[in-house]
């Protein structure tokens, strides 16, 4: 698709629970997104869908939840399988976006076990989260993905007390190249189902990585990267660089 | 004294010693040493302190409220053991009380004044016996060493109720934080406090109070602080100490924000779990809130700031009332944050009974705390340092920077140093946004320089302005040569909004560092734009450092003793 036609298209996201879900800075992730989309004068469209309201999975390009405090997280787990399920399946089937970090993640799979009590997920990922008794897995974390073909790195902090254990229908994200991943050992972090995307990377994983937010966008309007009007990126390249050095990459 | 603990106070003395020599500073590796030899040792010289001691702990602003509270106590003429350089841990604090035990077993003080790390509240609260603690907020702060704020509170919790270390303590709360008045509130209700002092939850001096201040009991501390030291000599938290809380708090509408900052926490009422509805928000999470589902409401504060005006960067004033009535205040700090500070060291000599013109005068005479809005001379340049390490701190700071007229020239320096957080994910809560159209020129520096770069040009700061300068030293030279005031060709003339080329470049160390070669202001020509300072915000360790520097190159002359 040539450059122009890009123009007066628009990128509709849609943020879940953004007063609740936003703990580790989540927002500086929908600011790239933004920035970047205005920047390549494509429209940018955000709207959020908090406790008891509705979801469209028709209206979204990319839907997107982040990480809570327990409470919340458990607050929004009974909400987004009661009231929310039905529409994140029908947007990841029509191949729009879902991109859970951290405990967002955690929801977009089978279960979540705390202690006694099981938690369900919406289960667009085939994945179960067990909080273990031990450390919280914390730390500079830098992986390696392979979203079509071409290894890149994604670099970002990880702070979580589940483990995450993939079953057959999910792949994992990412090979670990510095800290923890799903479970602090199977060497594999996040996991990947089609366009929908889980990783414990943080908070602001796209201003890291930007990346990570042209392919977003790219894949969310249905063309390829290589199409997206290229930005000066220094300063993304460099905050990338710093946060790779941080992990140790 | 006991007889075992000398020979350690004089060898973790010696240890001190020893490091000062070697010019290494740490305040707190003596008593680090100290507590590791002798477990108790904590305990054992604070049961020295005639007066016991005083805590004072929160996310937000410990050092400058400890700070205000000791001014204020030593206008009452009370002589203190205070660890007034910030190290508030165990180490620390066994360190300041060696610092003022003398060898036959006396202290060099009356009372001890701790800020305590929110996290070391507990263990400390149980060696210190505090008479006093005062719990001033709990702002979302470095959440890959301290965890969700929620554990904070319940460890807090812990700390104060029923069976608690701090069981015995008088309780000084933030009413306008929902999770720490909260606390207040489970405390208040719970089974340790006499059943008579429930139904005397009537007025102090038309004041309505919450539970505690039964009236003998205030006037008898009131008596005791001014009398004699002699008859003191009773312990910390006496039995005649009434648990119970006193609140502080602001009331001031035209204060109230247009909406929740985004990095708010504490939103939900602990008792119920519903949303909290606010009325009016002033700071963070900070304001007047009530519950609509169990109809749980702010406790209405006795210490109070009414009529606040906020003068800048450099100082602020409010009205105070308290049981003993009413005073202007005029804070030669600046920000809603330093009111809050204010009233809860205003609230804890209220606590203690120290007088209301005593309170007045400690307030009004407490310059910045150590890199808290200290001002510097930094090669002939007004330099002021705004310690940011939050997301509610640096919206503070943000906001009272735009409060200052004018284009500011800023260095920012983001560590990511384990003080720090390794964490830097904050600066995405953080509202830079406040700073878009008032920033001539901003310097990156830290050990994650290029990140906040980048914070800053999302924020919307045309990347023209700004620059990465990761080493420290080059930075500040960098960024304390004064600026041309008219050159502003390349600066401030420069409209040109980000495009999808984008004309904005990082300017890399070698290129920058050449400006750290100019001459010192007071050489250069007077095209030089002398009046206008420089804004430094830089994380806990970065503070640390950018001072080591300044005394280092005997440049600063600080304000701060």
């Amino acid at each position: 698709m040539a450059v122009s036609d890009l123009k007066g298209r628009t990128l509709r996201v849609c943020a879940l629970y953004p007063d609740l879900m936003n703990i580790y800075a989540d927002r500086g992730n929908l600011f790239v997104l933004q920035r970047r989309c205005e920047w390549r004068e494509i429209a940018f469209h955000l709207s959020g869908s908090g406790l008891d309201e509705m979801l469209d999975g028709e209206a979204h390009d990319i839907y997107y939840i982040g990480g809570g405090q327990d409470r919340d997280q458990l607050l929004c787990a009974e909400d987004l399988v009661g009231g929310k399920r039905k529409a994140l399946h029908e947007a990841a089937s029509r191949g729009a976006i879902v991109l859970g970090v951290c405990g967002g993640y955690q929801l977009l799979g089978e279960s979540y076990t705390l202690g006694d009590n099981q938690l369900q997920g919406v289960g667009l990922l085939d994945m179960r989260t067990v909080r273990e008794p031990g450390e919280r897995l914390i730390g500079n974390v830098a992986i390696e993905v392979d979203l079509n073909g071409e290894k890149r790195v994604l670099a970002g902090f990880e702070n979580h007390g589940g483990r995450t254990y993939l079953a057959s229908g999910a792949t994992p994200l990412g090979r670990v190249l510095k800290g923890h991943g799903n479970d602090g050992h199977s060497g594999f972090e996040g996991a990947r189902f089609g366009n929908t995307i889980g990783t414990y990377l943080h908070g602001p994983l796209l201003p890291k990585n930007a990346w990570f937010a042209d392919w977003l966008i790219a894949t969310a309007l249905g063309i390829d990267v290589e199409a997206l009007t290229s930005l000066d990126d220094s300063f993304e390249n460099a905050a990338h660089a710093s946060a790779r050095r941080a992990a140790g990459v | 004294m006991s007889a075992t603990l000398g020979p350690k106070l004089a060898l973790a003395r010696a240890v001190g010693a020893v490091s000062r020599v070697r010019g290494g500073g740490g305040t707190s590796l003596p008593g680090k040493l100290l507590v590791r030899m002798d477990s108790s040792a904590i305990a054992e010289l604070a049961a020295r302190l005639p007066r016991g001691s005083v805590l004072v702990s929160a996310t937000n602003g410990k050092t400058t409220t400890a700070a205000m509270a000791a001014s204020i106590l030593e206008a009452a003429g009370i002589s203190l053991v205070h660890n007034q350089a910030g190290a508030n841990m165990a180490g620390g604090i066994a360190s300041t009380l060696l610092g003022a035990a003398g060898r036959s077993g006396t202290i060099a003080g009356e009372l001890g004044l701790f800020e305590v790390d929110e996290l070391w509240l507990d263990r400390l609260a149980g060696q210190l016996h505090p008479r006093v603690v005062v719990l001033a907020n709990l702002f979302r702060d470095q959440l890959d060493r301290y965890g969700e704020l929620e554990t904070i509170a319940e460890r807090w919790a812990g700390t104060v109720r029923a069976g608690g270390p701090a069981e015995r303590a008088r309780l000084v709360c933030n009413a306008d934080d929902p999770l720490v008045a909260d606390l207040g509130r489970e405390r208040a209700q719970s089974d340790y406090e006499p059943a008579d002092l429930k139904r005397e939850r009537a007025e102090v001096g038309g004041v309505p109070v919450q539970g505690d201040h039964e009236p003998a009991a205030f006037e008898l501390e009131q008596a005791e602080v001014g009398g004699e030291l002699a008859q003191d000599a009773h312990g910390p938290a006496d039995a005649h100490e009434p648990a119970g809380v006193l609140y502080f708090g602001v009331d001031d509408d035209s204060l109230a924000l247009a909406s929740m900052a985004h990095a708010a926490d504490a939103k939900h009422c602990r008792r119920c779990g519903a949303p909290y509805v606010f009325d009016a928000v002033y700071l963070g999470h900070l304001g007047h809130y009530h519950c609509e589902s169990c109809g749980q409401r702010r406790p209405s504060p006795t210490v109070l700031a009414r009529s606040v005006v906020l003068e800048g960067v450099r100082s602020a004033r409010f009205q105070l009332s308290t049981p003993d009535g009413e005073a202007e205040v005029k804070l030669a700090l600046p920000g809603l944050y330093n009111v809050y500070n204010a009233l809860a060291a205003a609230a804890l000599g209220v606590a203690l009974g120290i007088s209301l013109a005593d309170i007045v005068a400690g307030l009004e005479s407490t310059t910045a705390a150590f890199g808290r809005a200290e001002t510097v001379t930094v090669a002939g340049r007004e330099t002021r340092i705004l310690l940011v390490k939050n997301p509610a701190g640096a919206n503070e700071v943000l906001r009272t920077l735009a409060l200052e007229p004018g284009c500011h020239d800023l260095l920012g320096v983001l560590n990511d140093n384990t003080a720090d957080g390794h964490d830097v994910s904050w600066i995405w809560d953080a509202d830079f946004e406040l700073l878009v159209g008032r920033v001539r020129l901003a310097t990156c520096s830290g050990t994650r320089a290029p990140e906040l770069a980048l914070r800053l040009k999302y924020a919307g700061i045309e990347p023209e302005r700004i620059r990465v300068i990761d080493d420290l030293p080059h930075a500040l030279a960098a960024a304390t040569a004064e600026y041309p005031a008219s050159g502003g060709g390349r600066l401030a003339d420069n409209a040109a909004k980000q495009s999808p080329t984008g004309e904005g470049r990082l300017m890399v160390a070698e290129e920058s560092a050449a400006a750290g070669e100019q001459p010192r202001a007071e050489e250069s020509s007077s095209r030089l734009n002398r009046a206008a300072p420089l804004y430094v915000l830089p994380t806990y360790t970065a503070m640390l450092a950018l001072r080591e520097l300044l005394v280092r190159r005997g440049e600063a002359d600080s304000s701060w003793q």
